[in-house]
């Protein structure tokens, strides 16, 4: 083994003098480190935000740039709605913004305050499951599961517009949606099956 | 993202008189909050333009009104526009996915960035981003590039298909400006073309808000065409799209319009090719030659010969298509 080159008082007195030079920096050359970071990094704005999901009201507090997807997913633990490319190109953040089929990753959080937000966790009824993720189950709308809650979310809203009269129409109006697993034809066959009810 | 502060004027005057240099407005957000993921647009404030513009559709015998903040999927599935101008809805739902026509207002689609891959990946040249850059699509990877309109300067293309309706239709834009007077821009004047100056877009004065956009009263419902070729069949940027309208007397043509998406920097209108069809039977010859009078005004670029034949295709079957609708 190669031999020690510092020895553990050595480590131990340079590193505590190293603390206490640091803690002798003068209190204007802080203020200058301060003033600094203040002039070339901009400062994040935090506001306090109510927002209304799955028929419960929320207030938190949110930096500005906090998308509908994250504040779901980090700040109220609601994580069905999944995050898969974030740029509007894969669906996965479907969620309902007053009834209607929306991508939560290009949505501010803070533009759509107190108006009804629906998420996947919002669509059973207690243990009963909404008819769409009964018939995902009952169809084999899935293999792996990442883009499902995006799918069935926009699988409702397809269903609620009147887009099911062919195969071709309910494909055309579900291309927001990707699937890598290529489950595409058990999500069409789940359509059609909760249409025809 | 760039920390930015966000405010929510009420009405229209007060996100005029609001907003300083170094602001941005948003609406649906569907292109601006990527962009500004991207770090490709760093506005230090945005103004919440959602209730301060009107989201209303207004019809009288002069045409229709859109309100600027009118969804898209909402003009698509509004009744005068289906019976009226139903070229408008076809070409709504060829564009982008469900969700993002949920969300795209009106003004936001006119005001989307004309843009290419170049444009969206921050560590290569391109003029439209950072002017002076140069553009890397010129020599570049310009398979989806114009054809028609473009200079040394940039190559990219409009993305929306909305606007080639718009610009079918001869719309106008309604604008506002901070003096609090409202203007109308003709849609062929609102998108500019790249010249020395691809980093802007469009002609919309500076501090000034899209509230509407009109189309005048047309007898253009009955044969019309929206064709949208694409590397998928949907969800997918056109290579070249063709909206066509005709007015027919018997078999003969009284107006025809006929505009392209996917092939020049702003919505693209084929006037000498409407010129030519003015006045003639509607047959395939016709149609024929009228594509190739389109076809013939283009210069496509080193990897995108293949639109010219493609644009050519695609105007002949509208046409035909304008005949069944």
């Amino acid at each position: 083994m190669e031999k020690q080159t510092y020895s553990r008082r050595f480590f131990l007195s340079t590193s505590s003098m190293a603390a206490a030079a640091v803690a002798l920096i003068p209190g204007n050359v802080k203020a200058f480190y301060k003033n600094v970071k203040k002039r070339f990094i901009p400062a994040k704005s935090v506001n306090t935000l109510s927002l209304t999901i799955n028929q419960k009201q929320y207030t938190v507090q949110a930096d500005t740039r906090t998308t509908l997807l994250d504040l779901l997913r980090e700040q109220l633990q609601l994580t069905g709605s999944k995050k898969g490319c974030d740029h509007g190109q894969c669906g996965a953040c479907t969620v309902h913004v007053n009834g209607e089929r929306v991508l939560s990753c290009l949505t501010l959080a803070a533009l759509v305050q107190n108006q009804p937000i629906t998420t996947i966790e919002g669509l059973a009824e207690g243990d009963q499951l909404h008819p769409m993720q009964q018939a995902f189950i009952e169809c084999d709308g899935f293999q792996c599961g990442y883009c499902t809650p995006g799918q069935i979310m926009s699988a409702v809203a397809c269903v609620k517009e009147g887009h099911t009269h062919s195969v071709e129409e309910i494909k055309e109006f579900m291309s927001g949606n990707l699937c890598r697993c290529g489950a595409y034809n058990g999500i069409v066959e789940s359509i059609q099956k909760v249409a025809a009810r | 993202m760039k920390p930015f502060t966000l405010r929510k004027p009420n009405d229209i005057k007060q996100a005029l008189s609001g907003k300083k240099a170094g602001e941005a407005y948003i609406a649906g957000g569907t292109n601006l909050v990527d962009l500004m993921k991207k770090h490709i647009a760093e506005p230090d404030a945005l103004l919440d333009v959602t209730t301060a513009l009107s989201a209303g559709i207004e019809t009288s015998s002069r045409g229709i009104r859109i309100g600027a903040m009118v969804r898209n999927s909402h003009i698509a599935s509004h009744a005068a526009i289906q019976s009226q101008y139903p070229l408008l809805a076809k070409a709504i739902l060829a564009g982008a996915s469900p969700q993002i026509r949920n969300m795209a207002s009106t003004a936001g689609n006119l005001l989307q960035r004309t843009r290419c891959p170049y444009f969206y990946d921050i560590t290569l040249p391109c003029n439209k981003r950072k002017p002076g850059s140069g553009c890397g699509a010129l020599e570049g990877e310009n398979r989806m590039s114009a054809i028609v309109g473009y200079s040394e300067h940039c190559v990219a293309v409009h993305p929306s298909d909305m606007c080639v309706a718009l610009a079918a239709l001869d719309a106008s834009v309604v604008v506002s400006g901070s003096g609090g007077k409202s203007e109308s821009i003709p849609f062929a004047s609102f998108h500019r073309l790249p010249g020395t100056t691809p980093e802007i877009d469009n002609n919309l004065p500076v501090n000034a808000l899209i509230t509407a956009v009109e189309i005048p009263a047309n007898a253009f419902h009955k044969h019309y065409a929206y064709l949208k070729v694409r590397d998928r069949t949907s969800y997918a940027f056109a290579l070249v799209s063709v909206a066509a309208a005709l007015q027919l007397s018997g078999t003969k043509i009284t107006a025809a319009r006929l505009a392209s998406g996917g092939v020049a920097h702003k919505p693209w209108r084929w006037h000498e090719a409407e010129k030519f069809l003015q006045g003639k039977e509607a047959t395939a010859a016709n149609f024929s030659q009228a594509a190739a009078i389109a076809a013939r005004s283009t210069k496509p670029l080193s990897h995108n010969g293949y639109k010219v034949t493609m644009l050519q295709g695609a105007i002949e079957t509208a046409l035909h298509n304008c005949l069944n609708a």
